[in-house]
């Protein structure tokens, strides 16, 4: 290649690094500063120029990467230092962690320029126009924090991240904290999303400790230069702490069975929902685990746990997707699905695939979500019409329930009033799918090869969650854009303005080329990490038995994935389109809101439940921790220890001791022992003085006998 | 030649008497005279060595308890004086108001 002879001319920009976090602090400190006093446009510029100037740091540190593609660490600051415990605060550039850094803030400027649209319509919507700023200083501070997680060099720095991005995604889930199901709803998914979180963190901190335990050190370089040697000595600790990293991971990743703050978490606004929680935060578990490929390599057992958990996570959430009604809900129990095939991916050892299924995960999901917010503002505007309409306010009360933007049965037909809208999401639904030549049929026809060869049960689970997919991204299409209007507002929305459609329409062509990144034959992308996670081929090693060629590319995988997904979409057309038609012309108490329900029955109805899981969890955890909690809190902590210990115990005790000790030790021995010294003196004074005659021939007296007494005493000693 | 011994002889039954004289008299004029009897029976006890030793020193030393005593009568004659102001007595027995 001609990179070699470019190595020794090529220029290197790695000592920007910092800038990467930089940027965005400073973004995020103009807007907190001088916010108050600009206009909006100028905020969301400042911002999006915060995250863009991210962009341009980022790709010239990949820049840089081309000449040196072995990378670089950047150390910026010592941070810790006690003992033998020293940690520099330092950005670690490889292929690795620039591919993050590009999907970061590339996808992340894009969404920026997006909320400087979408949030002037929602602040104004949601009736307090002030917290626009509020909302770009969070999105910064997201930047920042995903960069620090990405870019870090050790363990620590990266929690350091974690818990950053984790800070964020709850302060945005709850930027509308007033609003939701009785006032507390956002507020509700936000400590829902952090608590949850916070059990995989525990995890996350408990592999950190004991890596540290066992390592020594936090650095990765460090620990992975030990790993080889640690498994033979203590082939349990490193299973132990890729474990408690996987349970880092469900947290972070929405897996099972932490994945359960995901889909509550749309209750942030949408831009959030696309940036935060599809393309990007999320991934930081499959990050991790790609980071830690060379502990993971060498743990089958945490790599088989690791593949079971994505494989089952993504045909779980898929089919819960299948029956939700709303619209950011599907994309939400989908992109849990998606990020279960990364997360199987990397546990499976094929870094490569998973990392690549991540990147075009982020252009179309990111799509999707934006696309959908798109949809939403589009009928509010028709909502905001019919309203302030007198003749269509009338059918609007008449329909008698809350319009909900996001209901899919309130739309319909929006093919032709939101035009360009609707071909942006269909190619993210096209490409979620998996329908060649789309970008995610690229990355996940190659995790769903790398399956085949190395996990097939996984592989099976991957192969229906495909299919699952490809149907409800059908169903949405159909039920959103196609058809007539079911609702008034529907009929009047109207298409979104171009600073939300410049960055759909980005992101589209991103979601129909992305996949070039990585064609079969050519894995440009894989050459690319290569320089990163160096051990694929040994692992493939290790799991086939056989030096296998990166499989890449399985023919009889991809007619099978495409014509599943194919036939997928025409079920879904099938019922979506035909039958729905047919069942709209029933009288409205009789019809079933959706056609699959009538066939599936209960099934529809546990899929639209989502398993009942949260009713198992709050059945089986919260409502016993809540009783539990309530008994220590009332019983243990108010009754015994406050009423009975403090009151009776302690203060009752401390006053009878101290009544003790005022009046039996105090007064009876310290002031008796006083008092009669005193008395004694006095006593033996009253006798002395009777010494005292007055007399002063007394005294000469004493002289004399004392004269005597000594001279006779000196003279009887000088003989 | 008077021997030496019987000058002490005579230095010490006047320094008893002068002692005495302190304890049991109760005229402070009569002990005042008494402590000089034992002031002088000291100075004869003084002279009496110097002769014998043939040294002056002892001589010297009798003239600065002279001049000691002298002081020392001075002294008295006043308290006496401002005594007698305030007790119209010299009687040493009334002077006991230090009685413990």
């Amino acid at each position: 290649m001609f990179l070699s002879e470019a190595a020794t001319s090529a220029p290197q920009f790695f000592y920007l690094a910092p800038w990467l976090v930089l940027f965005p602090v400073l973004g995020l400190l103009l807007n907190i500063i001088l916010g108050s006093r600009l206009p909006e446009k100028a905020i969301g510029a400042i911002a999006s120029s915060a995250a863009g100037a991210s962009l341009v740091i980022a790709v010239l540190q990949m820049i840089s990467l081309i000449g040196h593609p072995e990378g670089a660490v950047v150390p910026l600051v010592e941070w810790i230092k006690i003992g033998e415990l020293d940690i520099r605060w330092a950005f670690q550039v490889d292929t690795l962690s620039v591919t993050m850094m590009l999907v970061v803030s590339g996808v992340g400027t894009l969404i920026h320029i997006y909320s400087i649209g979408y949030m002037h319509e929602d602040v104004r919507h949601n009736g307090d126009p002030r917290r626009y700023r509020r909302f770009f200083v969070y999105m910064n501070l997201f930047i920042a924090a995903m960069m620090v997680l990405v870019s870090s060099d050790n363990y620590l720095m990266l929690f350091v991240g974690w818990e950053g991005v984790g800070l964020c995604s709850y302060l945005l889930i709850g930027f509308w904290f007033e609003k939701g199901e009785k006032g507390i709803g956002n507020a509700l998914a936000a400590k829902k999303a952090f608590v949850t979180n916070r059990i995989g963190d525990f995890g996350f901190v408990l592999a950190a400790l004991a890596m540290f335990g066992v390592f020594r050190t936090f650095n990765f370089a460090e620990v992975f230069a030990q790993a080889p040697d640690v498994a033979t000595a203590l082939p349990g600790s490193i299973l132990l702490i890729t474990l408690l990293m996987l349970l880092g991971v469900t947290g972070k990743s929405a897996q099972l069975p932490l994945y359960v703050w995901l889909p509550d978490a749309m209750a942030g606004p949408t831009p959030v929902s696309a940036l935060i929680h599809a393309a990007t935060m999320v991934t930081a578990g499959v990050y991790l685990v790609a980071r830690s490929a060379p502990l993971y390599v060498l743990v089958p057992t945490a790599q088989s746990s690791v593949a079971w958990v994505g494989g089952l996570t993504a045909l779980f959430a898929a089919t819960i997707a299948v029956a939700q009604f709303d619209i950011k809900k599907v994309l939400a129990y989908s992109t849990i699905s998606q990020l279960g095939f990364m997360v199987a991916a990397v546990g499976m050892g094929a870094f490569t695939a998973g990392m690549f299924h991540l990147v075009t995960h982020a252009f179309f999901k990111a799509l999707l979500f934006l696309s959908a917010g798109s949809v939403i503002l589009g009928l509010e505007s028709g909502h905001h019409h019919v309203e302030h309409d007198p003749v269509l306010k009338k059918k609007l009360k008449t329909a008698g329930r809350h319009f909900d933007p996001q209901d899919m049965r309130n739309m319909g037909g929006l093919r032709t009033r939101m035009r360009t809208t609707f071909w942006v999401y269909l190619i993210g639904a096209l490409a979620l799918a998996g329908i060649p030549p789309l970008a995610g049929f690229w990355s996940k026809d190659e995790i769903l090869a790398e399956a085949n060869a190395l996990v097939p049960g996984v592989y099976i689970l991957l192969t229906i969650a495909a299919f699952f997919t490809a149907f409800y991204m059908g169903r949405q299409i159909l039920l959103i854009f196609f058809g007539d209007h079911r609702s008034e507002p529907a009929a009047y929305a109207s298409e979104s303005p171009p600073v939300v459609i410049v960055p759909l329409v980005i992101l589209a062509a991103l979601s129909v080329l992305g996949g070039l990144i990585n064609l079969p034959g050519l894995h440009t992308f894989g050459h690319w990490l290569e320089h990163t996670i160096k051990i694929e081929a040994a692992v493939q090693e290790i799991h086939l038995g056989e030096a296998a060629a990166p499989s890449g590319f399985n023919l009889v995988v991809a007619a099978t994935s495409t014509s599943l997904a194919l036939l997928a979409i025409l079920l879904a057309w099938y019922l979506y389109s035909r039958r729905y038609q047919e069942l709209q012309a029933l009288p409205a108490a009789k019809r079933p809101d959706d056609p699959l329900r009538a066939i599936l029955g209960p099934v529809f109805t546990g899929m639209e439940h989502k398993w009942w899981v949260d009713e198992l969890y709050w059945a089986v955890i919260l409502n016993p921790y809540i009783a539990l909690s309530r008994f220590l809190a009332d019983v243990v902590d108010w009754r015994f220890w406050h009423d009975w210990f403090h009151d009776r115990v302690l203060a009752a005790g401390y006053q009878g001791l101290s009544r003790l000790l005022t009046i039996q030790v105090d007064t009876g021995i310290i002031d008796a022992t006083a008092n009669g010294l005193g008395r004694v003196t006095q006593a033996i004074a009253a006798r002395l003085r009777l010494i005292q005659t007055g007399y002063v021939r007394n005294y000469a007296l004493s002289v004399v006998i004392g004269v005597i007494l000594i001279l006779g005493y000196l003279v009887i000693i000088i003989r | 030649m008077v021997p030496t011994a019987y000058y002490i002889g005579l230095s010490a039954i006047l320094f008893t008497v002068g002692a005495l004289g302190v304890l049991i008299r109760r005229n402070s004029i009569v002990i005042f005279m008494s402590v000089e009897l034992m002031l002088n029976a000291a100075n004869l006890a003084f002279v009496a060595f110097a002769r014998a030793h043939e040294a002056v020193s002892g001589q010297i030393f009798v003239f600065f308890v002279m001049t000691v005593a002298a002081a020392e009568v001075a002294v008295g004659l006043a308290l006496i004086v401002a005594i007698f102001n305030t007790k119209h007595s010299i009687d040493v027995d009334q002077l006991n108001t230090m009685k413990g």
